[in-house]
This record gives C-alpha cells, structure tokens and sequence, in this order.
C-alpha cells in the first residue's frame, strides 16, 4: 500500500496526542494550571493536527463534513465522530484543571477511555480490511492502542511504567512482523484465486493491461519498501524501543530529561514503522498484476 | 446510505466467457467512451503525449495457464471489472454514504456529489474495480451503464451495458443473475461459471465462465527420427570431438 505521508503522520500524531489525553484523563501526572494548559495544548494540538493532515488525504475535501454521516457501517466515519465526542468530553476537565484548580475525576476517566475507543477505531479503518492479510488481524488494533499508550506514558514523564509499556511494545511489533510475513506468504488468495484460472493449473500474465501506471499500481501495488524491509525494521526497532529504553535507564535520576529524548527516538521509530505498516503491506490486487 | 440491502431479488450483471474473449480491449474503450460523455465526471486522462495514465472501469489482462494434467498451455484473456458484490465491502466502508447498492436491482454506485475522494472503497474492493479519478477526485467505478440499460430515448437493442453492446465475440452478457430462468442463468449454470476470490467473502454478482479444455497434442503420429546415427565428414567430426 502506498504509504502516503499524510496518513502516516495522521496516525501517528493522533495517537500521541490521544495518547497524551488519555494520561492526564487519569488524574496523574496531576498537573493544574499553566502547566496544565501546556499539557493540553500539547495534547490537542497532536490530537487536531492529525486529525487535520488526514483531511490532505483526501481528494475531494469539500466533502470531508460528510465522513459524520455513516457511523453504522464505516469505521472512518466511527472513527470521525468520537473524535469529536472525545476532544469535547476532555475540554471540560481540561478547563477544570486549568483553570479551576478542580479535577472532574469520572469525567476524567470517561476522556481516557473515549482516548482509547478512538485510536482503537482508527485502527480498525485498517484492521477490517480482508483484501491486506497484514492488517486484517488482532494485531492491527492491539498495536495502534499500545502506541498511543506508550507515546502518552513518555510525555507525561511516567519512566517507570514506560519502560514495561515499550519493552511489551517492542515484542508484539516484532511478533506483529512476523505474524504479517506468514500470512502474506500463506495468504489463500493469489493469481489463481483472483483469476478463477488456478483450477486448471499455474498461472502466469504474459500481458499487463496498460503499460504506464494508473490509480491501482500507485495506490495499492507499492514496491519500494520490500527490498529494504529489514533494514527498516531494525531501524524502528532501535529508534522506538531499544534506544528509549536507554534514554530512560541512563537518565533514571532525571525524568525530565530523559523523557523527553526517549519520545523523540521512540517518535521517529514510530515513524518508520507505520511507514513500514503501508509500504510492507501487500493488497489483493497485486495478483492480477502478479506484483 | 452505506447500509447493503438485506436482499435484491433482481441481480443485474455481466457474465464473461474466458473461453470466447479474444483480448481485443473493445469493451475497455466503449466504455471508456460512454462513461466519458454520460453519467458523473468524466473518465480523465493525465499527460496523453507523455508518460499516459487515466481512469479506466474495464481493464483486459491476458494470462498463460498451464493445465496441471499436462494438457497444452492456454492463454486466456481476462476483463476485470466491477463485479456488483452482494456483500460488497466498498459499500459499507464509505463514510460519507457515497457508495451505495441499489435494492431494486443490485447496483453498486457513487453518487459523486458526496465523495471525498478517501479512496478507503477502493482499498475494500479486492478486485481494483473502483479508480479515483485523478483530475474530479472522486471516485470512479462501474455503472453497468445504469444510463443506458433503463433509457427508453434508446433503441431497445442498445439497452444493455456498452461493453457488452460492443463486443465482436460475443463474450460478454448481461442479464439478471437472480432469475434461475434468465438466459444469464442458465448459461452460468451451464458452463460453470466461478466467482473470483470467493474466500474473500464478497459474493460477487457477475460471474466468468471458465476457459474449455483444449485437447493434447497427439504424439504419436509425429514422424520417427530418420537419422541418428552421423555418417561421413561429420560423423568423423564427432568422434573425434567425443575422444577429445
């Protein structure tokens, strides 16, 4: 799949500031007034931002208010709407916190979970996909929440528990990958399948529909990253885990700074990986073209 | 609204025989044509003198089978299209209810004036029926001629979709698929017509008639070898090539 930037800086940026939502939605760090505000400008500054890029995307944007309407059957238009309701249940608290000096605690919670429905629906945008074998798994869903969980564990200085979340973290991506590999090589679905010719015996294309590209090969039938895919792991996997991890460890006595720099590297793993996400992903449709 | 209909007791669609198909992509460009000049945006083409691409709803593949019981190979060529899923997930992935199925006789349509151009619809199809198209932005997919099958300002014999209007073998027909008695049907029952990745779960409406068998090459009317062994200068020439 192509992995085009806007969407990977979508997912990611959405899910850090959801992230970062959802730890202050539990009342710990307990942050109040300008540190507070900070926080949550931070948060939904993440949380809008992405939600904004994901609207470059499209192609036909005046139509974007419309994503609100299908809620029964789309997960992107799920994922639309308790966006919203997520960003307007945190704002009362949030105002509380800052301005107030008081803390809504249910509210609060309530927020946190919302944080959680919602980067668990963006998952599910993909995860529902039976055409990307790479996606249509648990582990779509169970990924995209325990990043979010981790990236707000790191913003908001909680070392402790944020060393677990990435060492947990780092095993399920690579059990992910692998889990991904198999069923993309033991995947049902292939050029005799799509063709209906496989019944009879092996089938090869000797000609391609078109010779120049079109919407499907750009969209769906990506190549680059395969050659380098294991390059790019190892490099979102030292970035996201193992170099936080030592950030975190080495600066054990310092929080504040360690945190900090254990989120840049553990952002720009994150990074490679959902561009990996995309780019590895393989689309039914590449067996017509038997790519 | 995305919601797919329960049922459609009318089924329109196509039904393409692999063994008639001669690859001449007659159907690609009628429908090109039709669709280009009638209903929704039309079919854009980017860069026509240079490096082309444009937005086709009909594409021809050709392959080459070779038959596991050692038959001859054949080569088959293969129009890829819209296939009208009953359970089409195109449909219930849009978020703007752009995409719908028509209860009154299963078309799949995008009513353009409320696509976003997200392209999720054409990453849920798994059969790369739907391109966006890249000068509207809005998504493009096969109409089965929705204009053309119900337009009485037609002559009745041009009430059909435009490829199947336009092709010289005869490979493609279209007709109601949820009649057992329509003439669609019964060829389909016939010739065993497959659907294309049914462990995908789409149940796609139009349906492709397998390619006939060809017969073997019979081998035992070839002639015999009338000489084997060399004799004369190259018969000198190759044995002595075989001590060296």
């Amino acid at each position: 799949m192509h992995p085009a930037p806007s969407v990977i800086f979508f997912t990611v940026s959405s899910g850090l500031g959801f992230g970062l939502l959802a730890w202050l939605g539990t009342g710990n760090p307990a942050v109040n007034g300008l540190s507070a505000f900070v926080m949550y400008f931070l948060g939904y500054g993440f949380a809008v931002g992405g939600l904004l890029s994901s609207v470059f995307h499209l192609a036909n944007k005046k139509n974007a208010i419309k994503a609100f309407s299908q809620w029964r059957t789309s997960w992107l238009s799920r994922e639309a709407v308790l966006s919203v309701i997520t960003l307007l249940t945190v704002a009362p608290y949030a105002i509380g916190r800052i301005f107030f000096d008081t803390t809504l605690e249910t509210l609060g919670l309530i927020g946190s979970a919302l944080c959680v429905v919602t980067v668990l629906s963006t998952s599910m945008i993909y995860a529902q996909l039976k055409t990307v074998p790479r996606w249509n798994n648990g582990f779509t869903p169970l990924l995209f929440v325990l990043y979010m969980i981790s990236g707000g564990a790191l913003f908001t200085d909680r070392v402790g528990i944020a060393v677990y979340l990435l060492i947990a973290l780092g095993i399920l991506q690579v059990l992910a990958w692998r889990d991904g590999d198999n069923r993309t090589v033991n995947n049902k679905t292939d050029m005799g399948t799509a063709t209906g010719l496989g019944r009879i015996g092996k089938v090869r294309q000797y000609e391609p529909p078109h010779t120049g590209q079109n919407y499907l090969l750009k969209e769906m039938v990506y190549q680059v990253a395969r050659k380098h895919v294991l390059k790019l792991r190892l490099i979102a996997f030292v970035a996201a885990f193992l170099l936080p991890i030592l950030a975190l460890m080495a600066f054990a006595d310092t929080p504040s700074f360690g945190a900090p720099m254990a989120l840049v590297f553990h952002l720009l793993g994150v990074l490679a990986s959902r561009w990996l996400f995309f780019a590895e992903a393989r689309h039914a449709v590449a067996n017509y073209y038997g790519r | 609204m995305t919601t797919l209909p329960t049922q459609t007791d009318k089924k329109l669609g196509l039904v393409i025989d692999l063994d008639t198909c001669v690859g001449c992509h007659g159907c690609v460009t009628s429908c090109k044509g039709w669709n280009t000049q009638n209903y929704g945006v039309p079919l854009s083409d980017k860069d026509a003198y240079g490096d082309p691409s444009g937005t086709f709803l009909n594409r021809v593949h050709s392959y080459e089978v070779q038959p596991d019981n050692g038959g001859a190979a054949q080569t088959i060529h293969f129009p890829r299209s819209c296939l009208h899923c009953e359970d089409a997930p195109c449909v219930t992935v849009c978020p703007t209810g752009a995409s719908y199925k028509r209860e009154e006789d299963g078309i799949v349509l995008v009513n353009e004036n409320d696509c976003m151009g997200c392209g999720l619809c054409a990453w849920a199809c798994p059969y790369g029926a739907r391109e966006l198209d890249a000068l509207a932005g809005v998504m493009k997919k096969c109409t089965l001629c929705v204009d053309r099958i119900y337009n009485e300002n037609l002559p009745e014999e041009d009430r059909i979709p435009a490829c199947v209007r336009t092709c010289p073998a005869g490979a493609r027909h279209f007709g109601d698929l949820g009649d057992p008695n329509s003439d669609v049907s019964k060829l389909v029952a016939e010739r065993g017509g497959m659907d294309l990745m049914p462990e995908l779960g789409t149940k796609p409406v139009n349906k492709y008639l397998p390619p006939r068998p060809k017969d073997t090459l019979d081998c035992s009317q070839s002639l015999e070898p009338v000489a084997t062994e060399a004799k004369g200068f190259l018969g000198w020439l190759d044995k002595a090539l075989e001590k060296l």
